[in-house]
């Protein structure tokens, strides 16, 4: 089953109304290094690829480059770490974001009841805390608030060390554009935007995974 | 099979006659059993009887060939017969103008290749000869309008608004059961069998617009057309409340997959939201999708989530204080102009919020004028009153006692037997004044089923509920569904 490449996961989601930060792409040293200045250090640098799908478990991806020298060290390194089986790369710089909580977003494939939307408590300890609600493709905004206060973690949604409360608004909206590529794309058949950090109260997903049957 | 079979479904909830097929005259067998619950249950219509060998059973003469059957007097047949036989049987019953035949014959899908070979022919002949085919293998079907009882287990049910559905023809009676203990009542039972031709949602469908019908309540464990069952189930849950209780909720688990949203997903939490999407009324045991339905049957929807509880003493008020503040619903502060109100009541020592504790402070007509307070609030929107039935425990403990009935205790003893039975009235007169749920709750339900307080509760064809945490439950679900119906009408 081919995944998209980070960017192109992020550009086709981003068509249905998903919020992505400013991110660049570039494909030398160089270039991630001018890239990070036109953001604003502090930087993320990543690797990315379409053959790229667990950036993290592999150690592609560089937090909180403060300056050029950090950039370009990071870069060299990224670079060098790309395996011939993840064809073509390309170095993704984008700021570093920064906020206390995670949320999960997607899309899954039910053998039951087909394509499904999903919200959920993100961080590393998602999985362990299985906090998550599902409706199924399409939702309306009703539903996708109803996800929202679904969460058992609800104290997460509000003001939280000395971060403002969670837009609800703007969470509705991630989910009602999932639900929209969706039904968009009917060779979608799961998608991962994980980690979403909340910030100043915004949903931003810092990265996207868009798997495509075939 | 889709819902626009709507005149099959008639012919198998109001049958104008009923043929037993394959009637025993040995009282242990199922051809024998059904016979006999349709004769005992007060069904009106005629009754016929086939078997291999001509005769006469529990009064009813049995002929040994269908075509001796009188034409069009027979919408229903009850088929106990061997599957092998039931092709040539039901068409010897179209012919008679049959339009319903429910199918407690083992055999089919659940019986192997040969079995399935004989269901797929089964559904085929259904759709030849139009004719709507319930089961097979189901232990049958139950119909209170009609004081219909064809089925090859008890109980027969109390009359009443909840219809049910179900994969498992014993959760059928397990539900019925219920409506004996509790006096809330059924309009149409039915197992689905082996949902050959006709499914849960067909049911449904025609549960959601039966005129005796207040509440579906639907027992389902395999889904096997997901989209369709949800479509379906969505448009019945918008015209009358559903209860769903599944079974196998845990049974399925994480399957390996790539995307962490997939490691999120287990079939239990897919199949939670989807109810959530459709409006259905999601029970996690028997008992309290039971308890769910009776309550969407005798109670009007609350229109908002706050709750005053009433209670003659403490310790029950901060425990259903407790439930409350873990469910969607909300204590709501004391109004002051009900707490002015309550106050010109009852002697100072009352806990003055909400729970509204009365200390003991209750006179001859206490719980009625309060009951009749707070229920007609217009800041309140439900009331559960607790402590029902206290003074006529009391009163049995007397009656069963060697003093008894001198000293005064028989005359104390029937005024504590009519308060409690005054208590409860008032309760239900409140509620319908102003269309508000009053819910009343004591274990007196369950442990002194004959205390007069519950007597009084079912007479007034209401739940009695055997604790708070339970009315609590219930009424939280009354809460969602209406939520759900006013929000997602936009």
């Amino acid at each position: 089953m081919p995944t998209l490449s980070e960017a192109d996961s992020k550009r086709l989601l981003a068509t249905h109304g998903v919020v992505f930060p400013d991110e660049r792409q570039a494909t030398t040293v160089e270039g991630a290094v001018d890239a990070a200045r036109a953001i604003g250090h502090p930087v993320v640098v990543k690797l990315g690829g379409a053959g790229i799908a667990h950036k993290t478990e592999r150690g592609l991806v560089r937090l909180g480059l403060i300056d050029d020298a950090a950039v370009a060290d990071a870069a060299r390194v990224l670079l060098a770490a790309a395996r011939p089986e993840d064809g073509e790369v390309h170095l993704l710089v984008a700021p570093m974001l920064r906020g206390n909580r995670e949320l999960i977003a997607g899309l899954h494939h039910d053998h039951q009841f087909g394509m499904t939307v999903m919200l959920g408590v993100g961080g590393i300890l998602a999985e362990a805390v299985a906090d998550a609600a599902f409706r199924l493709v399409p939702i309306t905004r009703r539903d996708a608030a109803e996800m929202i206060e679904d969460l058992a973690t609800q104290k997460l949604l509000g003001p939280f060390r000395g971060e403002p409360a969670v837009d609800r608004e703007a969470l509705a909206a991630v989910l009602l554009g999932l639900s929209a590529a969706a039904e968009a794309h009917p060779a979608i058949i799961a998608a991962d935007l994980n980690p979403m950090i909340i910030v100043d109260g915004r949903p931003v997903a810092v990265d996207a995974l868009v798997e495509m049957a075939g | 099979m889709s819902g626009s079979a709507r005149p099959g479904f008639d012919a198998l909830f109001e049958p104008e006659g009923v043929l037993v097929a394959g009637v025993s005259t040995h009282p242990g067998k199922f051809g024998f059993v059904s016979l006999h619950n349709i004769l005992a249950s007060g069904y009106q219509g005629r009754v016929f009887g086939t078997s291999r060998e001509a005769g006469e059973v529990l009064g009813v003469p049995i002929v040994a060939s269908i075509d001796e059957l009188p034409d069009g007097e027979i919408d229903l047949v009850f088929v106990c017969t061997p599957a092998p036989a039931n092709v040539d049987l039901l068409r010897a019953c179209a012919k008679k103008g049959i339009r319903a035949a429910f199918l407690a014959s083992a055999g089919y899908g659940e019986a192997g290749e040969e079995g399935q070979r004989m269901q797929s022919e089964l559904v085929a002949l259904a759709d030849e000869l139009g004719m709507l085919v319930a089961g097979p293998n189901g232990q049958g079907v139950v119909s209170t309008p009609a004081g219909l009882c064809a089925q090859i287990v008890a109980p027969y049910p109390p009359a009443g608004g909840i219809a049910i559905a179900s994969q498992s023809g014993n959760f059928i009676s397990s539900f019925m059961n219920y409506a004996v203990q509790t006096g809330v009542g059924v309009s149409r039972a039915v197992s689905a069998g082996n949902a050959a031709a006709v499914t849960i949602p067909d049911y449904l469908d025609y549960y959601a617009e039966d005129a005796a019908t207040r509440v579906a309540l639907a027992y389902v464990e395999g889904v096997p057309d997901g989209r369709g069952f949800f479509e379906r189930t969505q448009a019945v849950a918008t015209r009358k409340p559903l209860v769903l209780v599944k079974g196998g909720a845990t049974a399925g688990g994480q399957r390996a997959a790539a995307s962490h949203t997939g490691s999120l997903a287990s079939d239990d939490r897919v199949f939670d939201g989807m109810c959530r999407q459709a409006g259905i009324t999601r029970a996690a045991t028997i008992e309290e999708a039971f308890e769910a339905a009776a309550t969407f049957a005798t109670q009007p929807l609350p229109k908002g989530n706050r709750v005053v509880v009433l209670t003659t003493a403490g310790g029950w008020g901060v425990v259903t204080a407790d439930a409350i503040a873990r469910s969607s619903l909300e204590l709501t502060p004391l109004p002051d102009g009900l707490r002015a109100a309550l106050d010109a009541k009852l002697p100072p020592r009352w806990s003055r919020n909400n729970p509204v504790d009365l200390a003991g402070a209750e006179t001859r007509d206490t719980i009625p004028e309060v009951l009749d307070l707070i229920a007609g609030h217009p800041e309140v929107d439900a009331v559960i009153y607790l402590g029902l039935g206290i003074q006529s425990n009391q009163a049995a403990l007397m009656r069963a006692g060697r003093f008894y009935p001198d000293h005064g205790l028989q005359r104390i003893v029937e005024y504590h037997e009519r308060q409690d039975a005054r208590f409860a009235a008032a309760a239900a007169a409140a509620s319908a004044a102003y269309d508000k749920p009053v819910l009343t709750a004591t274990e007196l339900a369950v442990t002194h089923p004959d205390n007069a307080g519950p007597v009084a509760v079912r007479a007034s064809g209401r739940l009695c509920y055997p604790s708070a945490n339970r009315a609590v439950t219930a009424l939280g679900h009354l809460w969602q569904h209406a939520r759900h119906r006013r929000l997602h009408q936009d």
